[in-house]
């Protein structure tokens, strides 16, 4: 095998032809770190190489090198793919990557994975030259079969014509001469008009294997010979195993090994029933170490207090102490979210075949390099021993991308006690009790007003765990500060001349990570709401008061004066309802939302409708941008509705839906998204629709009751009718 | 032995009597179109038909439905019902993560075979499924465009 293109510096080397034949293309960016390694050969018939390839009867596949989890990039990375190859849509199918330096991040550096809402932010370029070079070597077969040159022809929908005489060839009859082509050294991509596919709403490919149960998941790999494993799991974090009695559990019928692991006791059986059985008749007691300490209550309180006090400095404008104690007026208020749970539909699971010099992972992840690494540390082999099938991942969320890679390592360390294949499984008990949660933040918000009720001072002092500390990822923090703590609160775009953003970021023993949206998760709800506040004791209307603070950031205040004029703001509301706006951009996108709710006397906050509209640059699928709107919003509802994780003596209070529930269908608002045409660089879309939608919600509910919620989730009984 | 008619096809299956459906179907037939996600029948993901009722197969032990006629996702695109209403979630382009899909078709499928043209209020009623990606309105779409088609089919 050859080496991988590198397009980026328009510096080609010419890839091989392939045992078998047609056409191998593979792109990278060396300066980020990846070089010339190719992917495994595979059982099929052409060797895949990076990211395309055309076999002989036409079939196109595109090795996508991001998973899967529901955000459409089995569709839209293709597309990029597929409009400048002028493939026929019909003949695409993808595969997805092996772990390998071919597939690295384009902006992450030598890591392979999916987040930060950056798939076609980071894949648009070079996936396009990637099929750009691809339909100038086809074009360039196709004059040399016929000997005219190649300015003659054109490629169409799979096919290159050569125009004078209109004969054609299809790709799969010039893949193999394409492959002897020389690689072109110049590439220009298509201008805006002539596009075809990018932008326009292609159906997803993947759909067809989701509607009829053929889609494999983690949880549905079938290997020869495998056990299933469930783990019991301290109840407390950073517990151990003090003393296990495993004997009825191997009594139990189908249990094949009963074995102490790391922290927890690992159970494999023949099926999940039996595994499951087993567990349950276990009989361990536990070293609960410090953690028995912790609780939901106390933290509140001890980051109550530190919001007091002065924290590192994220960011400082003008001279916010001395305009605060000069201001006219003074405003302030507390703001508290709780840790949360991703809660993916599909609870983790990892199934691992550990032989004696190399390991086979299947599971959904969105971290290929850093679990298959991690496996590798724990199975005592070379990260190339260890290969990761990734399947398709039932909800992602920022759980599968764990940089302490915490189900696949077990999963590691259960297959070296099982000493056969093995699939673990976390029951939904399991996967929420899990930890690895949302932080829980406690924001302290002080602003003043001039004696014309001008905003002149903003101070946002902020409290909660660092996601980056204790991981890899350490290094990011800079001077005390971890961005994802205070992202959306120390960039917030209003104009005002002197602020001051502060963070506190205690050490509490609960493992925390990045969930959809990550910092703006919090920040926007604070920031949005404490606005919203601010704008009432201005005596001002809130989209108004948006608006003049955003007289310097055109594309915040297009999305929102868009949201606000298809929602009809400040037009007479239907008797019982109001609505409430907010706006923020996160992931290199616009978003603004207005939500319209009505309470119930019992205090049950209903939302009926949400006009969302987003920015986010040039669009590749406008269906998707649509379909991920909806379903930020319906994952932010389910958070500022009902979701919470609270810890009582160091045990997790929250077991399965019943007592974490999810926004149920009945309660699903209708959505209307606007999308602003744009012809600035890419935005994500993955996560920017969550940070909005909880502000728009709760200031909707103080438009209608005039009781602020600062505490999420809405609590019933704050807003039942007296 | 416990017999039982999986998408039309008989099997005698030595499981434990109490095992759930759930995870006969997905284990011992290898079925894993209907999926686990929360064991405790909260969810739906694991939606099956049971002599053409909507069950949550993670809820019920095998022996009790010993000798019923079981319907799963891998078979219910056989049924006319089924069929129209896959054609409508393409159309309606309703999954995302797709793992909780299998699930709603089959509950869509049993609410329209009782009921051909359901209102909001008898979708909300019987499409109680979690849906983590936030396919709801996409569903409820392919619900009403599914039942249209099949009405129409009706008239020819």
């Amino acid at each position: 095998m050859s080496g991988v293109l590198n397009l980026s510096r328009r510096n080609f080397l010419k890839t091989g032809l392939l045992a078998g034949g047609g056409l191998l293309l593979g792109v990278s960016i060396p300066a980020h770190g990846a070089q010339g390694a190719a992917a495994s050969p595979s059982t099929e018939t052409f060797v895949p190489n990076a990211f395309l390839r055309i076999g002989e009867d036409g079939k196109v596949t595109i090795v996508v090198n991001k998973s899967e989890m529901g955000q459409g990039v089995y569709t839209s990375l293709p597309m990029l793919v597929a409009e400048e190859l002028e493939a026929d849509w019909s003949k695409i199918s993808v595969k997805a990557a092996p772990v390998d330096p071919a597939y690295n991040h384009a902006l992450w550096g030598a890591i392979q994975g999916t987040g930060g809402s950056t798939s076609v932010r980071s894949e648009w370029e070079r996936l396009s030259k990637a099929g750009a070079a691809a339909r100038m070597m086809l074009v360039a077969a196709a004059a040399d079969v016929w000997k005219v040159k190649p300015e003659t022809c054109r490629a169409e929908k799979g096919f290159v014509v050569h125009g004078p005489t209109k004969r054609r060839l299809s790709y799969g009859q010039l893949a193999q001469g394409a492959g002897r082509m020389k690689v072109p050294e110049e590439i220009s991509l298509k201008n805006r008009e002539d596009l075809k596919i990018i932008g326009k709403p292609m159906k997803r490919l993947d759909t067809p294997e989701k509607i009829n149960g053929r889609a494999i998941f983690g949880l549905d790999v079938k290997i020869p010979g495998l056990l299933t494993a469930v783990v019991a799991r301290p109840p407390i974090f950073g517990g151990k195993v003090k003393n296990v009695n495993t004997e009825k559990a191997k009594a139990v019928p189908g249990v094949k090994t009963v074995e102490v692991i790391g922290a927890g006791v690992v159970v494999a059986a023949e099926d999940f029933w039996a595994a499951s059985l087993g567990r349950d008749a276990l009989e361990i007691s536990w070293d609960e170490g410090e953690g028995g300490r912790i609780s939901t209550e106390s933290l509140r309180k001890e980051y109550a207090g530190l919001a007091k006090t002065p924290g590192a400095v994220a960011r400082k404008e003008g001279n916010p102490q001395q305009a605060l104690s000069e201001a006219a007026r003074r405003i302030t208020a507390e703001y508290e979210v709780p840790y949360l749970a991703h809660a993916c539909m599909e609870p983790l699971n990892c199934v691992v075949d550990l032989r004696a010099d190399d390991c086979e992972i299947w599971t959904g992840t969105q971290f290929q390099t850093v679990d298959r690494n991690t496996a590798a540390q724990v199975a005592g082999l070379k990260p190339e021993q260890v290969q990761i099938h990734t399947t398709f991942l039932g909800g992602g969320f920022g759980r599968r991308a764990n940089p302490k890679s915490d189900f696949v390592a077990e999963a590691v360390q259960v297959a070296k006690a099982v000493k056969k294949p093995v699939k673990v499984i976390w029951t939904r008990e399991d996967d929420l009790k899990g930890g690895f949660y949302r932080p829980m933040w406690h924001s302290r918000m002080t602003a003043g007003l001039d004696e014309q009720a001008n905003l002149t001072a903003w101070h946002h002092t902020v409290v909660g765990q660092s996601i980056l500390a204790g991981t890899a990822f350490a290094g990011m923090i800079k001077d005390g500060i971890d961005a994802t703590s205070v992202e959306g609160a120390h960039n917030l775009p209003y104009d005002i001349p002197n602020l001051l953003v502060d963070l506190h970021t205690p050490k509490v023993g609960v493992p925390v990570l990045w969930w959809r949206s990550v910092g703006h998760s919090h920040t926007a709800f604070v920031v949005e709401s404490f606005l919203d506040e601010v704008a009432q004791a201005a005596g001002k209307d809130p989209y108004e008061f948006r608006r003049k603070l955003l007289a310097k950031h055109p594309r915040d205040l297009a999305v929102l004066e868009a949201a606000a004029q298809k929602a009809g703001w400040g037009k007479p509301q239907a008797k019982g309802r109001a609505m409430g706006i907010a706006a923020h951009e996160s992931f290199g996108s616009f978003v603004a939302q207005v939500a319209e709710v009505s309470v119930d006397p019992k205090g049950k906050v209903r939302v009926h409708k949400v006009v969302c509209a987003i920015d986010c640059g040039r669009i590749v699928n406008p269906d998707t941008i649509k379909a991920q709107m909806e379903s930020g919003i319906a994952f932010g509802l389910s958070a500022a509705l009902y979701g919470e994780i609270t810890l009582k003596d160091g045990r997790v209070e929250q077991s399965n839906f019943n007592d974490y529930p999810l926004l149920p269908m009945s309660e699903m608002p209708a959505v209307e998204v606007h999308i602003i045409a744009s012809k600035e660089k890419p935005g994500g879309v993955g996560e920017p629709g969550v940070p909005p939608i909880a502000p728009a919600v709760g200031n909707a509910v103080f438009a209608l009751t005039g009781k602020r919620i600062r505490r999420l989730p809405f609590g019933a009984d704050e807003l039942k009718r007296s | 032995m416990i017999s039982m008619n999986v998408n039309g096809k008989k099997y005698d299956l030595a499981v434990s009597p109490d095992t759930p459906l759930l995870w006969v179907l997905r284990e011992t037939l290898g079925l894993t179109g209907t999926k686990y996600g929360c064991g405790i029948s909260g969810c739906g993901s694991c939606t099956v038909h049971v002599e053409g009722e909507a069950v949550r197969s993670c809820g019920v032990s095998i022996s009790s439905v010993e000798g019923k006629k079981i319907t799963t996702i891998e078979g219910i695109g056989a049924t006319r019902i089924g069929k129209a209403l896959q054609k409508a979630w393409i159309a309606e382009e309703v999954p995302q993560c797709g793992y909780c899909q299998p699930g709603f078709i089959m509950a869509a499928a049993a609410l329209l075979a009782q009921k051909p043209k359901p209102t909001d209020e008898q979708i909300d009623g019987a499409i109680t499924n979690l849906c983590r990606c936030g396919t709801y309105n996409r569903v409820r779409r392919a619900i009403y465009r599914a039942a249209g088609e099949m009405a129409k089919g009706g008239k020819r």
